[in-house]
Formats: C-alpha cells, structure tokens, sequence
C-alpha cells in the first residue's frame, strides 16, 4: 500500500477508545510474559513477537502519551509511523482475537477485544491487509464478501431448493426467525444452508431468508472500519424488523455470532429487538422443545470450538448438548472447550492472503489433537474454520475427515 | 538532623504523600472515564455483575489445567515472591510496630525464623524473576525500563531488610535509615510504575469476570 501512513488519525482513534475498563487493560500488564504459551501464533512460531502482551504495545503507548501530566512532563513519546508499521502485522497477520491469551493472563486482560479496537486506529491511518479492507468494502457495494449480492442470493436459493427438492423459504413478509447466511457457506459449503432450511422445515418453524439482509459475516468489523461493521449490523437489524422476527439465526460462523450477539446493539447505539441465537443455539432449544429428532451418528467424532462460539460467545455446552445421545462416539480433544486451540483462521485471518502460511502451519496443533482423540471426523460449526481446515488439511495432506455440525444433524434427521 | 531522623521524618512523608496522590491520580483518571454501556443483553442465567466480577477475580487466582506446565514458573515464583513478602512485611515485630506507630492498629509478629525463611524466599524469588527476564527471549522483548525499575526498587527494601536485622556491615542505625529509605523510594515509584498492578488488578480481572460473565463464559 503506497499510500501515506496517518499516523495523527491513528493516534486519535487509540484515543477515541477512551471507556475505563480498555484503559485500565493497556495500564495492567506486568509483562509476566505468560499469555505467549497460549496463543497458537507463538506457540507454532516461537516469534516473541508474536506475544500477545506485545501486540498491545502501540495502544498502550497512545494512551500514555495522552495521560496527564505523563505528556507534560515529557515522559511520553508518541505513536510514530515505524511503530504502525512494525504492528500491522501482529495486529492483523497474526491475531485471530481467539481470546485464548485472556485465559491465561493473571490480570485477566481482554487482548482480543483490545486487538479489535486498536484495528480500527490501523485501518483510520490507511493500514491493514488489502484483501481484508476489499472484503469490508465488497461487502459495503455488493452485500457480501464474496460478492453474494441480493440478486444472486435469491438465485441461489432457488437452486438450492429445486435441486434438494425442499422448501427454501426466502423473503417471506412476515416469519418469527430470520435466517442469515455467511457467504463462505454460499460459495462453498452450500449443504450447510439446505442443512438449516431442512432442519427448521421439519420442526415446522415460521422462518424465512431476507434478500434485504442476509450476510451474517461483518467485515467492517474484522477489518476494523467501524463504519461498513455498522452498515452489515443493521441490514440484517431491518430485514428483521420489516418481516417482524422475534429470533434472528446467525449460520455457522463464529465472529458473526458475536458480532450480532455481543457487539450488534452496540455497533448500532441501540438495544437490538430481536434475540440472536447461533444455529447451534437455535437446534438445541429445538432439541429441548421435542422438535429434532435424531438418528444416532455411528463413527467417532470430535468437536472443534469455534472461538467466538465457546470461549468469547459462551455457547460452548449447545454443541455438546446437541451431540448428546446422538453420536454414540463423541470424543473431546484436550485443551477442548473454552480453552481450545483456534483453527488459526479466525479474526480475518483466513482472508489475508499473506497470512496463509503461518496459520497452515498453525493448524498443526489442530491435527495432534485430533489424532490423540482418533476420532475419524472433526465436526465444527463455524464456516471459517472449516474453510480455513480444509485449506490447511491440503497443506498437510492431512487425512482426518472434517464436516459440519449441522450438515450431520440434517443427515441423521428422522 | 542524623540520616536516621531524615528517612523517618521528611522522607517518608513526601514519599507517603507522593505515592497516596499518584495512586489516586492513577484511580481516578480511570474510573473517570465514561463508562461504555452494554446494549447486549446478558445470558438468562448469568447472574449479578457483582458475581460475575468476583467470580473472574477468583479464576485468575490460578491458571487453569492447559497451563500450569507453561506458567509453572510464574505460578511458583509469582506465589512464592507474593507470599513470602507479605509475611515479611506483616509479619515482622519491627514492621507490626512501624504500623502501630502510624496507624494506630497492631497484631501479634511471627517467630524470626518463619521471617528469615521468607526473606530468603522473597529474595530468592526476586532474583529469579530478573534472571528469567534477562534470559528468556519472550520476556527480553515486552520488558521495558519499567520492569527493571520496578524489579530495583522492590529489591532494595528487601536487601536492606535482611540487612538492618542482621546487622551487616554497617552501623545498625545506618541500615535502618537505608532501609526505611529504600522503602520511601519504592513508594514514590508505585504509581508510576507497575507496582499499580496491585490496585488495577481489581478493576482488571472484575471487567472480565463482567464481559465474559454475561456471555455465560466460565473463563
Ligand atoms: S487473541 Fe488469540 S491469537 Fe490473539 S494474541 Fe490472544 S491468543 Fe493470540
Ligand atoms: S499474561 Fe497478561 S500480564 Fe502477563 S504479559 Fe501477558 S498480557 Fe501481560
């Protein structure tokens, strides 16, 4: 990227991230150095500076510089355009915003909410990868990341249905769930959508696609352009609204979830009307209420966790409630749950070209785990992490199986 | 005035004032920021925030079961050096003293030897606490001036402890002035430095115990 680095506009945006508790986190670290074993980047790398504590560096330093009369004294230099450029990287490249570090730090420091913000003081200075600033703005011009505009979604479906011959139910003017997509799932994994449609067909669920706001994944929000993240929330805030949902589906994928989940009223300065469930959410409430029936899974299986899921969405149990009684062979990986290894794709990461490599290289831990466990297949429920699983499983030529959750419960369905 | 009266006299007071109006400059230029407000609803059954916090307190009082192989180090010598400390300075006769002097509220002092045992563990701690930032390349890279800061001054009091009670080398009044000294340097240093952990890890620790306590996170 050529042009000018905007180190005054970064600097203002660190500083715009003004709220208590994001000051105390930049203020707090001892520098104990512990949260580098629990982030997979360092753990695969053996970089330092791929130390979580680290990628606080230039916030940190923003913050100090401001803080009176540290400034006044002249005890605090300020932010520089080498420093910018020495953290893109760790910031971007090499951040999934997994959460894992917080985990471990003994002072309990949010590092993956931290990385978020500081990404928007680099995209305000005209930094961060380009393939990931275009996937903010293809999502912005054209609805989707992948160029899944309205148009094509409403085709698509149609297909989807004439060819599994089931009901797709899209644009419907009133229904009690919205169902939303993530574009991956589209262009990729489009049986996770007939999965969904199949599921909530047979439970007899008023639900409906909206070609008004369909894209789960936020963009703006991975890239940091806090603009086109307020954009994508509140499309799918007003498709909700037009067809008067009371739950909105987000699909498998994991920063979707919390991006609606835990960010969207946020994002968009007002409480949201609507609950927002992940799909695994969404089937176990189903399961509670009698309303999917399943036939048992033979073979061995494990889980992965998506991040934004588990340990930053706090639905860890649904998965495993759902596999309950329904694969006779469900074996856990070790760390697994709230504490597992991150499929090393998320946070962006899988849509930064220049990032490929470490992150195949990351997916290692994955592939250990799962032979510890033996299971044959891996399930997941996030369409980023099977994606970035699949890629990495090329670069492996790994054998394990890899699916999704929900594609095998619409399989076993009754 | 002898060095004695000037580290109990003038010293300590500025060294007392300093540390009491930079440790609350350091609070209030927290908590007086805005507070962001959560528009998310809370997990049904997540509980108060005042649970959550003190929930997230109370997990970060050890690493859980993934770690304790990676942070075995940070965990011993991190409860060894805390520990061991915190018997010295409220275990030692002298100090019980001190405090009574100028707080007005005492308590019976542990037997010398549990004293020297943890001054000695204190000590030992320290050292390899610096020995591991110097060597181990993680923790080269993120220290900065402040660790090393930090690392002298709480050091120092610890040295001239030992010292002073033992009587070495100098003239017991020297010692004692070289300590109570030593003590107003580390308190001057507090707000500035991260000794303020002791307080920030209360507002830490609780935020997260609130952030991820409403997602229903049990981390
Ligand atoms: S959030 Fe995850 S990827 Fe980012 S620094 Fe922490 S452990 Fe590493
Ligand atoms: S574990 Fe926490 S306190 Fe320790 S270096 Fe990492 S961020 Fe800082």
């Amino acid at each position: 990227m050529n042009a000018p680095v905007n180190v005054k506009a970064a600097a203002k945006t660190f500083l715009a991230q003004t709220e208590e508790y994001l000051s105390a986190y930049t203020e707090a670290c001892v520098h104990c150095g512990q949260c580098a074993e629990a982030c997979h980047f360092y753990q695969t790398s053996g970089d330092p500076r791929h130390t979580p504590a680290y990628k606080l560096f230039p916030i940190a330093k923003a913050m100090k510089n401001n803080k009176w009369p540290l400034n006044w004294l002249g005890l605090a230099p300020a932010i520089t355009e080498a420093d910018l450029k020495e953290w893109e990287e760790l910031l971007f490249d090499t951040c999934t915003m997994c959460g894992r570090c917080t985990t471990i730090c003994p002072m309990a420091i949010d590092i993956a909410g931290i990385v978020g913000r500081a990404r928007q003081a680099f995209a305000a200075a005209g930094l961060g990868p380009e393939d990931l600033q275009q996937a903010a703005e293809m999502s912005r011009d054209h609805g989707s990341p992948l160029g899944l505009s309205p148009d094509k979604l409403a085709d698509r479906l149609e297909w989807l249905a004439d060819e599994n011959e089931i009901e797709i139910a899209v644009d419907k003017a009133k229904a009690d769930v919205l169902l939303t997509v993530s574009s991956i799932e589209m262009m990729k994994y489009p049986d996770s959508i007939v999965a969904m449609a199949k599921i909530l067909n047979k439970a007899g669920i008023n639900y409906t696609f909206s070609t008004k706001g369909y894209e789960a994944t936020n963009f703006g929000y991975l890239a940091g352009k806090s603009d086109i993240a307020k954009i994508m929330t509140l499309r799918i805030v007003e498709a909700a609204e037009k067809v008067g949902a009371k739950t909105v589906v987000i699909p498998e994928c994991g920063h979707a979830y919390g991006a609606m989940r835990w960010s969207g009223g946020n994002t968009i300065g007002r409480p949201l009307p609507f609950e927002v469930l992940h799909i695994t959410e969404y089937l176990a409430r189903l399961k509670r209420e009698g309303k999917l029936k399943l036939k048992p899974l033979d073979g061995s299986i494990t889980y992965h966790d998506p991040c934004q899921i588990s340990r930053r969405g706090g639905a860890t149990q649904d998965a495993r409630y759902l596999l309950e009684g329904f694969a006779k062979d469900f074996r856990e990986m070790t760390p697994a749950a709230d504490y597992n290894w991150c499929c090393g794709g998320g946070g962006g990461v899988q849509a930064m070209g220049r990032a490929a490599d470490l992150r195949h290289k990351v997916f290692k831990l994955k592939i250990d785990q799962v032979a510890k466990t033996g299971a044959a297949t891996m399930v997941s429920s996030c369409a980023n992490c099977r994606l970035t699983m699949d890629e990495s499983k090329e670069y492996w030529k790994w054998q394990g199986g890899l699916d999704s959750l929900v594609e095998v419960i619409a399989e076993h369905l009754e | 005035m002898t060095l004695l009266d000037f580290a109990r006299g003038p010293a300590l007071s500025i060294a007392f004032a300093v540390f009491l109006i930079g440790v609350l400059w350091r609070l209030f230029s927290l908590v007086l920021l805005p507070k962001a407000s959560d528009n998310s609803p809370a997990r049904a059954d997540s509980g108060s925030a005042f649970g959550q916090g003190l929930r997230g307190f109370w997990r970060h009082m050890w690493p859980a079961d993934p770690y304790l192989k990676s942070s075995v180090f940070a965990l011993v010598n991190g409860y060894a050096f805390h520990l061991g400390l915190a018997i010295v300075v409220f275990g030692l006769a002298q100090h019980i003293q001190f405090i009574k002097d100028v707080f007005g509220i005492s308590w019976p002092g542990l037997p010398t030897g549990v004293i020297t045992l943890a001054a000695i563990v204190t000590l030992a701690s320290l050292v390899g606490a610096l020995v591991r930032r110097l060597t181990n390349p993680v923790l080269k890279l993120i220290s900065t001036g402040n660790d090393y800061i930090t690392w002298l001054v709480t050091v120092l009091p610890v040295i001239t402890g030992i010292m002073t009670i033992n009587h070495l080398w100098l003239r017991y009044e020297t010692l004692l002035a070289l300590h109570i000294l030593s003590f107003a340097l580390m308190l001057v240093w507090f707000p500035f430095g991260k000794l303020m952990h002791a307080f920030l890890v209360f507002l830490t620790r609780s935020r997260t115990g609130v952030v991820y306590g409403r997602r229903g996170v049990k981390i």
